[in-house]
């Protein structure tokens, strides 16, 4: 059986739960098995819809102080979870909690993990999971030697799939640690889309010239409905935030649309965003590396290409 | 207050990244090699600023690699850090480095093992985690700001679309990134004093690996990049809505 952890933040799953499921469950179909759930604490959602993403059972641990993360108990209580539920293959999203509980659910069940994958298992022969490695820049095929397998899945890199079905529920009872962590205060950026979840991204660079020179970034991500980005030198300058920089010691993210204004494309900033589907380069400078990594590149002045792609988009937005 | 950060070689971040021997083996011809930047700039210099702060810290640092791994951990000794320990032992499967790792933590008893968040060459963000299994510690990882106060560890942590904070007794171990410290450049008496600091090397202990790479691949090359005339927008949504179906 693939069983596939289901994260929560807020009593509300996580949207990259959800194609772990589609990834857990399209394994699962090819290993000639079932795929089930598991979720430890509670959430405001119907479980039984998550069979809709392809999973027949969904396992609970209804303890509401598994609401609040804590690593050293999630694990725990999710490696006990799997040895009652049983499963050959346990599947995480690659994100903020997944990373951190699958290698301490891993050492657990003496089980091999390999964490990152960007696609299916190879099946026929042993256990084989392709992962991105060097930040991007190459895959690696590892095989995983133990009866029990961990695998992360990078977000976006599958995709969710959903159909029709519905899960059944299933209460485990799990004996729960105490926390002795204690969560003392929570900010979250209100109102925007998580880059590592965001399916369109608009960045900026050094080529914007100055913070003041954003609003025609962040008209172009408004009129597309896309969070903002930007690169290393950027977030250093405190032009924007920390939590905008996307690089290869920023985020690491895969949207389906990138839209990289004013940045040249160093190779640590392209480790952080080549896994996007499509790349468009505007920069002025014909000579930029990141034209070579690019799908479409606009050669001109970001204060004029810019906003005659946002009008461009209004316009095709109205006769839609 | 003990202090372990956990340092790894990796290829510096400009490498070029090749393959050799059928795709099987990282080519290592001609690659300058680094201290891993998460462990460097935010874990290991975030100790050197709590020793700063409190005389009485203490600082190991280790690592799990070859011998071509000294020039690594002398480096970061030039930065900061009391002693170093290596453990001979070149496996690059994460459980392997985690219970090398797990057993010199058992017999240092540190109050604070640093990781970085991830390496820059296999990314597997895991050995934090590993250890918080091994160890049976708390656990905070992707953490971007860590102050110790007395017995307690304060820890903002990344979250999906933000921050968290929390509080936890030690021991913990906690994975750095950026926030935590700013890079430093280690200065000529760092680079003196370092040669004399104790580095033990310590047997491999652990050999069984759980998983095995079988191949490398490069990612398919791009078909070549589409220019479209900076007065064509209306051209450029098209592609974007017909032809990548992005929009």
């Amino acid at each position: 059986m693939v069983l596939i952890y289901i994260d929560q933040a807020d009593q509300e799953v996580k949207k990259a739960s959800l194609e772990a499921i589609s990834y857990g469950a399209a394994l699962a179909k090819q290993m000639g098995t079932n795929a089930e759930a598991i979720i430890l604490g509670t959430v405001k959602e119907d479980l039984s819809q998550l069979g809709k993403y392809g999973v027949t059972k969904v396992h609970q641990v209804a303890n509401d102080s598994l609401n609040h993360f804590d690593a050293r108990v999630n694990a725990t209580v999710t490696a006990e979870a799997v040895k009652l539920a049983g499963a050959d293959v346990i599947v995480f999203a690659h994100n903020t909690n997944g990373k951190a509980i699958a290698p301490a659910v891993a050492v657990k069940l003496n089980a091999g993990i390999v964490t990152g994958a960007s696609a299916l298992p190879k099946t026929d022969n042993g256990f084989v999971v392709t992962k991105t490695v060097f930040s991007g820049k190459a895959f690696a095929s590892i095989k995983i030697d133990t009866p029990i397998k961990v695998i992360t899945i990078n977000q976006n890199s599958f995709g969710t799939q959903s159909t029709e079905g519905t899960a059944t529920l299933e209460t485990l009872a799990v004996s729960v640690p105490t926390s002795s962590i204690k969560i003392t205060s929570v900010n979250k950026v209100q109102g925007e889309i998580p880059l590592t979840e965001a399916t369109l991204v608009v960045s900026g660079g050094r080529g914007l010239k100055g913070p003041e020179n954003w609003g025609v970034l962040l008209d172009l991500a408004k009129a597309l409905g896309a969070s903002t980005a930007c690169s290393r030198p950027v977030s250093d300058s405190d032009w924007r935030p920390h939590h905008e920089h996307v690089g290869q010691t920023g985020y690491q993210i895969a949207p389906n649309l990138y839209i990289a204004i004013g940045i040249s494309g160093a190779i640590q900033h392209l480790a952080g965003v080549n896994r996007s589907k499509t790349i468009v380069v505007i920069n002025k400078d014909p000579e930029a590396p990141f034209f070579k990594a690019a799908d479409y590149g606009v050669v001109g002045d970001a204060f004029e290409v810019v906003p005659a792609l946002t009008a461009a988009i209004l316009k095709s937005k109205a006769s839609a | 207050m003990k202090v372990l950060v956990c340092i790894s070689k990796t290829p510096d971040t400009t490498a070029k990244i090749a393959f050799t021997e059928g795709n099987t083996k990282f080519d290592e011809n001609g690659v300058q090699w680094i201290i891993n930047p998460y462990d460097e700039w935010y874990s290991l210099v975030r100790a050197i600023e709590l020793k700063e702060k409190d005389a009485n810290v203490i600082i190991h640092l280790v690592t799990v690699g070859a011998a071509d791994a000294e020039p690594i951990i002398r480096k970061a000794l030039a930065l900061g850090g009391d002693e170093a320990i290596r453990v001979n032992n070149s496996s690059s499967d994460s459980m392997v480095v985690a219970q090398e790792i797990a057993a010199i933590a058992k017999e240092g008893a540190y109050d604070l093992i640093l990781t970085g968040k991830e390496t820059i060459d296999y990314n597997s963000a895991s050995i934090g985690s590993m250890l918080c299994a091994l160890l049976d510690q708390n656990y905070i990882a992707a953490a971007t700001k860590l102050e110790i106060d007395g017995t307690k560890a304060i820890v903002t942590r990344e979250i999906d679309g933000g921050e968290e904070t929390a509080e936890s007794n030690l021991p913990i171990i906690v994975s750095c990134q950026k926030g935590m410290a700013e890079q430093r450049i280690p200065n000529m008496r760092g680079i003196m004093a370092a040669r004399t600091k104790p580095l033990k090397v310590v047997e491999a202990s652990i050999q069984t690996a759980t998983t095995s790479i079988q191949q490398f691949d490069l990612p398919a090359a791009k078909s070549g990049v589409k220019l479209i005339d900076p007065t064509q927008m209306d051209e450029l949504v098209k592609l974007l809505k017909e032809e990548a179906k992005v929009i």
